[in-house]
């Protein structure tokens, strides 16, 4: 495994002195990635997927739980302890444009964790070699960042992100502000460089297409915790959460003649100052029964961990559509 | 001609400087000898501008007092400069309480007279240069370390700091290779616009007394020279006095309409 995460927490604190509490942004995850393997979170705007990406990445102080990256705690590391780490695991930000220092030239954006971490190399040469890696040519070298397009300014990101070899990439919404069809491409890169330099990919999205495109496991989120993990395919065949089912019955489908049941949720997302008791999703779900508002579920299974009282067979459909579709 | 006023500030701007660089071309007399048979005497041709109450040429002593009020400006702006980016980029960027910290210091100094700043020192070192060029970077400090202060907060959570920082940058090299080059562009062009403000210091300095030492010439000197006998001889007021006021002008009119270039969002600042 080149990234272990145990029972995971990140609170926030919230409120004055006198009635200080803190909110759960991740309530205890757990999850493991192989080397060379490509992870997804997804999830809604909210459920804490950046903060456990952030987490990870220890740009954010956790409250609870363990973290073990290529076979080394690094939970609690600060400052300079983190730097080797930092070598080996690269994030890529959720803004293309906007992760990238405004007034740096793109040929020393992409060469500087070669200076951070003082890597002796040809620096011109090496930035001509990461821009071919990812698709542009040596004339982008001289630009900075403004003169780049979204989908110009996120490859060079993502050579930023490769430049030294890391094991493990983590990415944040790598598709987010493209171009369906700069998406595509982006999302062929990412696959193409993996397979070619072998990395580990964590990537955190609410985009259901970057998922099945990308993801060789993918866990959902909700309000920060996992709700359901497990391989990409089985998940998309038959989810046997109802808020996996409803995430991807929501995910637009490009063949009209596939008939397709959205299943709508009603409420809006649950405050994390209030969390529903038991199931957290039970405020939301259509299936929800008397046990569910009393009683937490655990995660059951192993390589597929569902969260669920009552989880669903393959092709269940909400009992109240059901009334209305007939 | 677009900016009537920008031009008038360079014609003024280059007067000075000229005459600073090149006073002892265009001024033959030497600014500090006495000729007790000369005073007073009134502007004619061999004295431009006349002459003071120890026969010391003025136009002569204006040149060079012109080298003292912009080389003050110059330096005293540039220490100010370096000691307020450093200042601010620390407090914008370290812990809250050091912030905190920092900002309550810069408003006890800001909070001071200038005249009192100076006299409090010069009372502990006695007059001299130096005490002038440290009042100005006391005056300036609390002000430009503000607003790299603020820029730099605003920088400290953007997605290209978090990106280095997550690359495992030092503060240092975020600080000078990230932050500065994004924040220093409103804080040269306030600089600039505070030289005229700085020779306004040193001249006042000087008039009380407190800077240059005699018989060095500085225009507040020559303006305290005239002071005294300003009924029967003006003119050494004058001399004293006109280039202050051009000097200002031509810097304020050439700072202004830099930042109206430059930074049309400062607009109506300072």
């Amino acid at each position: 495994m080149i990234l272990s995460v145990r029972d995971l927490q990140v609170s926030f604190p919230v409120g004055r002195l006198m009635n200080r509490s803190a909110i759960l942004g991740v309530a205890g995850v757990s999850f493991d990635i192989a080397a060379g393997e490509t992870f997804a979170l997804v999830g809604e705007s909210g459920s804490g997927k950046t903060t456990l990406a952030r987490a990870v990445n220890l740009l954010q102080p956790i409250s609870a739980g363990e973290i073990t990256f290529d076979g080394k705690r690094i939970d609690g590391l600060k400052g300079a302890a983190t730097k080797p780490l930092r070598r080996e695991m690269a994030m890529m930000f959720q803004d293309p444009v906007g992760s990238l220092s405004p007034r740096v030239q793109v040929r020393d954006i992409v060469t500087e964790p070669f200076r951070v971490h003082g890597v002796e190399a040809d620096l011109r040469a090496e930035a001509d070699r990461l821009l071919s890696l990812v698709g542009l040519s040596g004339d982008f070298a001289n630009r900075f960042p403004h003169q780049l397009s979204g989908g110009q300014a996120r490859r060079v990101g993502v050579a930023r992100a490769i430049a030294l070899n890391p094991k493990l990439i983590i990415a944040d919404e790598p598709t987010a502000g493209l171009d369906v069809s700069v998406q595509g491409e982006v999302l062929n890169l990412l696959n193409d460089l993996r397979e070619r330099l072998g990395l580990a990919m964590l990537i955190i999205t609410h985009n259901l297409h970057v998922v099945h495109h990308v993801a060789d496991r993918m866990a959902v989120m909700y309000l920060g915790r996992f709700v359901e993990t497990g391989e990409t395919e089985a998940i998309f065949q038959a989810p046997a959460h109802p808020y996996t089912a409803a995430l991807l019955s929501a995910n637009p489908e490009p063949d009209p003649d596939k008939a397709k049941d959205r299943i709508s949720l009603p409420a809006e997302v649950p405050s994390l100052l209030a969390r529903p008791t038991g199931c957290e999703f039970h405020t939301r779900c259509p299936w929800a029964q008397s046990r569910c508002g009393t009683e937490a579920p655990a995660a059951q299974g192993t390589d597929r961990r569902i969260a669920c009282h009552f989880p669903l067979s393959p092709g269940a459909r909400p009992p109240a559509v059901q009334e209305t579709a007939s | 001609m677009a900016e009537p006023l920008g031009a008038l500030g360079i014609i003024l701007v280059l007067l000075v400087v000229g005459g600073a660089v090149f006073a002892d071309l265009i001024a033959s007399a030497d600014p500090n000898k006495i000729a007790p048979r000369d005073r007073f005497l009134s502007p004619s041709i061999d004295h431009l501008m006349g002459t003071d109450q120890l026969g010391r040429d003025l136009f002569s002593r204006v040149l060079h007092g012109g080298r003292i009020a912009l080389s003050v400006a110059l330096f005293a702006t540039a220490a100010s400069l370096a000691v307020g980016i450093v200042l601010g980029l620390i407090a914008g960027y370290g812990p809250r309480w050091l912030d905190n910290l920092m900002i309550l210091v810069f408003d006890a100094l800001k909070s001071f007279p200038t005249v009192m700043l100076a006299l409090a020192l010069v009372t502990l070192f006695g007059p001299s240069l130096t005490a002038v060029v440290v009042v100005v970077v006391l005056v300036n400090v609390p002000g430009y370390a503000r607003i790299i202060r603020t820029q730099t907060l605003a920088l400290k959570s953007a997605e290209f700091v978090t990106a280095a920082q997550s690359m495992g940058a030092g503060a240092g090299r975020i600080l000078r290779v990230h932050v500065l080059p994004n924040v220093i562009g409103p804080l040269l062009i306030l600089a600039s616009m505070d030289i005229p403000v700085v020779i306004a210091i040193e001249a006042g300095m000087s008039f009380l007394g407190l800077g240059v030492r005699p018989p060095t010439p500085s225009w507040g000197a020559i303006l305290n020279d005239g002071f005294t006998a300003i009924r029967d001889t003006p003119w050494i007021a004058v001399a004293g006095g006109l280039p202050i006021i051009l000097t200002t002008l031509g810097f304020t009119f050439l700072g202004e309409t830099l930042r109206d270039v430059f930074d049309p969002r400062l607009k109506g600042r300072g």
